[in-house]
This record gives C-alpha cells, sequence and structure tokens, in this order.
C-alpha cells in the first residue's frame, strides 16, 4: 500500500516549501560527485569514531553503523514555536502524573485513570510509594516521538520515559554535517544544539539531594556491549563525568561510593542508563550483575538522585498514554498543544473486537514494547502474519494497543536510485529539573526502505540532522 | 579516577607495546633467516621467539611443527593466542572503548582505526605476503598511539597509568629479547665458546640492537665492534637508551609517584629499588653471575610490580 504522505520539503504541487529554499538551492549547486563523495566521507568518519550500535540477536556484524543521510530535516521557527510549548506542557504534566501515582493518586480519585491502569502495571513500583524524590521530578529527560500526518499535523506518537536514546545522534549529525558543508550553515542559520550536555549536567546538578556540597554526577551504563553504550560514553566524557558500571559503585553507610584509585567517592546523582529491573539486585532482579546491592535503600532514604526516577515507566506506556490529554487537563488546566494518536485499547472488549476485524489496516504495538520489535503495520504485512498477530493479540488482548496507520511525513532522502521520500519521526529531549529546558532540534530518524513506516535503527532506520530555523 | 578505568588505560598501552615488540622480534627472524645456517639453526631461532613469549605449549597444542609460516600465524593473526599481534590489537581497542570518555577523542580514533585497518589487513593476507611491510605498519601505529596520547592528553592520572602500562610492558620484552641467547640453546649443551660462529654471533647482537631501533645507537655510543657485554650494557643499565631496562624501569617509578596512594607504599620501595639495582648496577657483576639467572630474576620483580600495581589501583579487592 503507497499512503499519500506530506513532504517536508516539496508541497503538494511539486515546488519547494518556503523553509526549504536555502537549503534547495544549495543542493541544486552540488555535484553528484561532490554528494556521492560526502556520503562515503561521512561513513568512513562514523566508523572511525565508533558511531556504532550493537543490534540483538545479530551474531555476524555486532557492530553496525546507523546511516546517516545528508538531507536535513528542516522545521521553520514559528513551528518549533508551537511544538516546543506543547512537548513542555506534556512533560510537565506527566511528571505530575508521575509524583501523583506515587503519592495521593488523585487522578484515580477523580475517575480519569482506572486503578487497574496503575496497579496492575508492571512497570508500578510500589518501593516508591510515599518517597520524596528531589524537587519532585521523575522524568529528568524525556524523548517524546513526534509525527507528522495527513495534511501535516502533529501527533505525539510515544513518550519515552525510562531510559530514552538517540541524543547523540542528533549531536554527531549536526557536527558530521557541519564538517562535510560548513558553507551550507554559512548561508543558513540554524540554530545550534551543541550545547545540550551543558543543559543535561546542569539540570542532573539541580536534582543532586540537598546539603552535601557540589554534587558529583555520574552515568550508569550497562556496559560496553549495550547497543547504546556509544551514547554513554559519549554523554559521560561531554559533560565531563565518570561514566561508570554497577561494580564500579558499592553502598555503604548509607551512601553510594565509587571505586577510585584513591579510595572511595561519595555520588550524588546517577543518569542512568540501566532499566529499573536491574537497578539492584538486593529489591529487583536478584540475577543481574548491572546493578549496585543496596542501592534502593539509599535512593528511598533521598541520599542519591537516579535520573530517571524508578517507576517513571508507569507514564509512558502505551495504555497510560491514552490517557495523557486528560491529565493536562486534570493538573495543569489547559488545553493540550499536541495531540495523541487516536487509540483502541485491546483489554476493552468492544475496541478489541475492533482492531481484530481491521487489523490489515492498523498498527498494532505492544503496551511496554520498544525498539520496533513486536508490533505489527497491517498494511505493509502479508495476511498470513497478520493472522498470527492476532493469535498472539487475542491470546494477551491487555498487552496490546492498536492506532490507525498514519501517513507519516516524507523528506528526500539520498537511495540507491538516486534522491526519494522516506518516511520520517522527530524525538526532541526535554529535560525537567529546576526548569524545563530543550535545546531546538532532536533526533530525525527516517525509514530507509520505500514505504516503510518503521524508522526503529535496530529495523534498519537512518538518521537525519534536524534543523530548526533561527527565523 | 575510577579504579576500572585505571586498570583499562593500563591495559590499552600494554596491549599496543606487546603487539610492537611481537612485531620487532618477529621481524629481526625474518632478516636473521636471509642469512646462511646450518640445517637446525633456522627452526631454533622461531623456536627461541616461542619459548621466550611462554608460548611454546601453547603453540605445540595448535600446530604440529614449528615452521615460519605456522609461527607467524600463530604469534601475527591467530585470535586464540592472546599474545598474537591481532590479538593485542583487538584487546587494547576494547580496552580503549571501555574508557573511550578517558581518552581525547584522538586517541580513541587512533586505537579504533588502527583495530579497523588490522581487519583489512588480515582479509588480505597482507603479513603473509609482505611481512615486514605488515610489522613496519605495527610499529608505526604503535608509535603513532604513543605520540597521539603524549600530545592530545591531560597530565593526569590517565596519562600515569597508561604510562605505567608502556613501560612495565617493555621491560619485561627487552628482557625476554636479551634472554633469546639463552633459549635458543635450550634444548642443548650451553654451546662451547670454541664451536661459536663468530661470523653468525655478530649477526645475532647485532639483530637485537635492531629489533629495539638500537644498532645506530651503539655506534654512536660505543664507536666500536658489536660485542655482547656492549650490548647488555647498552640495553640493561644505560637509562639513556629509550628502551632499556632502566630507562623502562625509571619511566615506571615516575608514574608510580604521581599517582601514588595510602597503599601503594611498598611498591613504590620496589619499583625504586628495582630502578636503584639498574641505575647503580655495574654489567661486569651482571654477566659474572650469568645473564639468564640475572634476566630470570627481573622478569620475576616486574611480573611482581604488575601484580602490586593491579592490587593497589586496578581491582581493590575492598573499601
Amino acid at each position: 500500500m503507497r499512503v499519500q504522505a506530506f513532504d517536508e520539503m516539496m508541497g503538494a504541487n511539486g515546488e519547494v516549501r518556503q523553509h526549504y529554499h536555502g537549503f534547495a538551492k544549495w543542493l541544486s549547486e552540488q555535484s553528484p560527485e561532490v554528494i556521492a563523495t560526502k556520503r562515503a566521507e561521512a561513513d568512513l568518519s562514523f566508523r572511525r569514531v565508533g558511531i556504532t550500535f550493537a543490534v540483538y540477536g545479530d551474531e555476524a556484524g555486532t557492530e553496525r553503523l546507523i546511516p546517516f543521510d545528508l538531507v536535513p530535516r528542516v522545521i521553520p521557527a514559528a513551528e518549533w514555536r508551537r511544538l516546543e510549548a506543547g512537548l513542555k506542557q506534556r512533560v510537565r504534566a506527566l511528571n505530575m502524573f508521575i509524583h501523583d501515582v506515587y503519592h495521593q493518586q488523585n487522578i484515580v480519585r477523580a475517575g480519569i485513570v482506572p486503578p487497574e491502569q496503575i496497579f496492575l502495571n508492571s512497570q508500578y513500583r510500589p518501593e516508591m510509594q510515599d518517597i520524596a524524590v528531589a524537587r519532585d521530578i521523575y522524568c529528568h529527560i524525556a524523548g517524546v516521538d513526534i509525527v507528522r500526518a495527513g495534511e501535516g499535523e502533529f501527533y505525539v506518537l510515544e513518550d519515552n520515559l525510562r531510559v530514552p536514546s538517540g541524543v547523540s545522534y542528533m549531536l554527531e549529525n549536526r557536527k558530521m554535517l557541519m564538517r562535510l558543508f560548513p558553507d551550507l550553515f554559512a548561508r543558513i542559520k540554524v540554530a545550534p544544539v551543541a550545547h545540550y550536555p551543558d543543559l543535561l549536567l546542569e539540570n542532573l546538578r539541580s536534582v543532586a539531594p540537598g546539603g552535601q556540597g557540589e554534587p558529583r554526577v555520574v552515568v550508569l551504563t550497562p556496559g560496553m556491549y549495550n547497543s547504546a553504550y556509544f551514547e554513554h560514553a559519549f554523554l559521560a566524557q561531554q559533560m565531563g563525568v565518570e561514566l561508570v558500571e554497577g561494580k564500579d559503585l558499592f553502598v555503604d553507610s548509607n551512601t553510594v561510593w565509587m571505586r577510585t584509585t584513591r579510595g572511595p567517592q561519595r555520588v550524588d546523582v546517577i543518569y542512568r542508563r540501566v532499566d529499573d529491573d536491574f537497578l539492584d539486585p538486593l529489591a529487583f532482579r536478584g540475577d543481574s550483575s548491572l546493578g549496585v546491592p543496596g542501592l534502593l535503600s539509599v535512593y528511598r532514604a533521598g541520599r542519591v538522585t537516579l535520573a530517571n526516577a524508578i517507576g517513571s515507566g508507569i507514564a509512558d506506556d502505551k495504555a497510560t498514554y491514552l490517557h495523557v490529554p486528560d491529565m493536562i487537563r486534570f493538573y495543569l488546566d489547559e488545553e493540550p498543544l499536541l495531540n495523541n494518536v487516536p487509540t483502541w485499547q485491546c483489554s476493552k472488549p468492544s475496541e478489541l473486537s475492533h482492531v481484530l476485524a481491521n487489523m490489515h489496516e492498523l498498527v498494532v504495538k505492544e503496551v511496554h514494547g520498544a525498539g520496533g520489535y513486536g508490533m505489527l503495520v497491517g498494511p505493509t504485512s502479508s495476511k498470513a502474519e497478520v493472522e498470527s498477530f492476532k493469535e498472539r493479540v487475542k491470546a494477551n488482548p491487555s498487552n496490546y494497543i492498536a492506532q490507525p496507520t498514519l501517513a507519516l511525513s516524507t523528506v528526500p532522502t539520498f537511495v540507491e536510485s538516486g534522491v526519494a521520500p522516506r518516511h520520517i519521526d522527530l524525538r526532541p529531549y526535554v529535560l525537567c529539573g529546576k526548569e524545563i529546558t530543550m535545546v531546538p532540534g532532536g533526533l530525525c530518524r527516517v525509514a530507509l526502505t520505500e514505504g516503510s513506516l518503521v524508522v526503529n535503527s535496530s529495523q534498519g532506520g537512518g538518521t537525519k540532522d534536524t534543523w530548526v530555523l533561527e527565523r | 579516577m575510577l579504579s576500572r578505568t585505571a586498570d583499562n588505560l593500563f591495559w590499552v598501552s600494554r596491549y599496543v607495546e606487546r603487539a610492537e615488540n611481537t612485531a620487532r622480534m618477529l621481524d629481526i627472524n625474518l632478516q636473521m633467516a636471509l642469512l646462511p645456517h646450518g640445517k637446525n639453526a633456522l627452526e631454533h631461532t622461531w623456536r627461541a621467539s616461542l619459548a621466550i613469549s611462554e608460548l611454546q605449549a601453547r603453540y605445540d597444542e595448535r600446530y604440529e611443527s614449528v615452521t615460519p609460516r605456522d609461527v607467524l600465524a600463530f604469534m601475527v593473526t591467530d585470535p586464540k593466542n592472546p599474545s598474537s599481534i591481532y590479538s593485542c590489537l583487538t584487546s587494547a581497542r576494547e580496552a580503549a572503548r571501555a574508557v573511550r570518555g578517558s581518552l581525547t577523542t584522538e586517541v580513541w580514533e587512533t586505537h579504533n582505526t588502527t583495530w579497523l585497518e588490522l581487519q583489512r589487513m588480515v582479509a588480505s593476507d597482507l603479513a603473509y605476503r609482505d611481512p615486514a611491510e605488515f610489522f613496519e605498519w605495527v610499529k608505526f601505529r604503535s608509535h603513532l598511539s604513543r605520540g597521539v596520547t603524549r600530545g592530545t592528553m591531560l597530565d593526569d592520572e590517565a596519562l600515569h597509568f597508561l604510562g605505567i602500562g608502556t613501560h612495565l610492558e617493555r621491560a619485561d620484552n627487552t628482557a625476554r629479547l636479551l634472554d633469546v641467547r639463552f633459549h635458543e640453546y635450550e634444548d642443548h649443551d650451553e654451546p662451547d665458546p670454541e664451536a661459536i660462529d663468530s661470523y653468525r654471533e655478530f649477526y645475532h647482537w647485532a639483530a637485537i640492537l635492531r629489533s629495539v631501533s638500537a644498532f645506530e645507537i651503539y655506534r654512536k655510543v660505543y664507536r666500536d665492534v658489536v660485542t655482547p657485554a656492549r650490548v647488555a650494557e647498552l640495553l640493561i643499565t644505560r637509562k639513556d637508551m629509550p628502551r632499556s631496562l632502566a630507562s623502562s624501569v625509571h619511566a615506571v617509578l615516575g608514574d608510580l609517584s604521581r599517582v601514588s596512594n595510602d597503599r601503594s607504599g611498598e611498591t613504590e620501595r620496589l619499583a625504586g629499588q628495582l630502578d636503584a639495582d639498574l641505575r647503580y648496577g655495574r654489567i661486569d657483576d651482571i654477566l659474572a653471575a650469568g645473564l639468564h639467572p640475572w634476566l630470570t630474576q627481573f622478569l620475576r620483580r616486574i611480573n611482581d610490580l604488575g601484580n602490586r600495581v593491579s592490587a593497589d589501583f586496578l581491582v581493590p579487592l575492598s573499601v
């Protein structure tokens, strides 16, 4: 099925949209040879720098490049201002929701979110009930996936509030494009994003437990075989903080310490890139060697900050997603600035039957799924695939939601046959601390296969630089 | 600095140094093989290069006889030999990747590029088609990584642990190289001095000098013929000779004193003692007592230092 999509660069009549004029003019002046050379240079350079990721279940190539496309996604200044306001509003409400979940549960009392959505949710952490966290912040770093569909309306596709990744690609893609085509940036005024690590560090310091002097921040990684290891190392280096693994930390006297060549040093804020389940083998999975025994008790005592907070996943599953517009009305008394995608819950019998009857037209996702694993895109799947997915949904309906197949917007992209439109999404990053801050930009992912709507890098997607124009 | 980080840094530079020294040694073997020699001499030379690296047993498990081709395969590209050049450069890159945040981008990219090029070279069989060029490349990459490290890194703990790794490994390797003569005759009676072909003897010691880039230095320092005693002096006690034991141990001592912590006193004392022995020792005394026993003792002390550095800084067992 070919979906007629909104193209970010080209208007319906084939004219170049206003905000792409500068780029289109520049592109028309480049010879195909130059472009080909620069593409090869980008590949080589990414490999030398080691900007690679590991694909789970792939024995042969344990390290792969994420393809980088030279045509940027361009966002006009006014459009970005609307997006930014909507994103900040959304994350503010989500953070209030998580706090409410782990305290009074007013939103449940008000009958807006059903209790089973919280208490029967595997992401609900009873350990966090009535625990105070610094500044009441839970989702210190949020990555919100935005798509554009139909005539160009923006929709929020999902909220990532646990350990959203990809921000290093936003930074490296910009650096790469500036290195390859400095003249382009001399001609077009693109808002900079390179200060993200500074904002992140400031954000993390602002949520340190009080009264312990200059806070020490570390980045906790599962280790170098994790698919996002590059990013963990990159962010630690850019912030000038230590990159630690679980075995580098230990708990003593109700304090978290790291083992150094000069003895133990206290740790105040842990930007953890390890899932809840693996953080503390005494509290969660006992077989985990990635975590720190005793960490939870120090955390509960308010003597160390974890970013993001334990239990923040309660707000980013795809069934909670349904309620976000109501959360915004409930907590902020505002109308949501960004739309949700209409969503059917398979847990409701009436909606399940609709999903089963129309699955060939829908996108069906696991409630807790991520990375494009365990999902079905009806229109691009075979009849047999749809049928077998129906059985999976019937076996465990509450594990699935479904959405209409959106004709994600496209951007021209270099492919084998030249330049052709490919579907994209956008993940801007929202930092939540003393204030809510963002850099103007995000990670733009692109589905490189013709017609494909799955942009995840684990499924063969690529990335683009994202430009927010300064005016 | 995190202990784990220090540990990885220590091993990054150790592995690179080991790869370089292996390349130097094998290169010399190839050159020696070009000389006229007796029927067993060649095999002895190759066998000795396995023996000095203590790899004989591991080699015998995997190969039937000692041939240049098999020894090269084992020492250069065999991923199952943890001391092969391939394994060393791969491990160096892995260790660097684990601590890339503590390295400058240039240093990390150097190790990563070495590893990427290595894959290509192994795939193209360069090490067998043109071993001399391949060994040149290994040495060059090692020079480059040291230069980039010195040229871009902050003079702090990270640099000191890199330095300790480099110089401990170098002291170890130079000592083993000096001992190769002993291993060549290991299976036999000590050679009758009268029977030693003096022509071949000259080439042996000249080759050792060349393998540590010291042939020209020897000429410059002594302005005389090559004798075993002077070669030993140059490579053991001369602290101005960059690959000598004296110079390497002195560098270890210097870096150790800069990372000193409240556990490391005994380690520093032992390093200082070894340094003093080399600085103030006389080559005649060492040779009178026998070069091989002295080198054996030296290797034991270097190994002990490595273990102590590990226990004091790199893998502290408890709080």
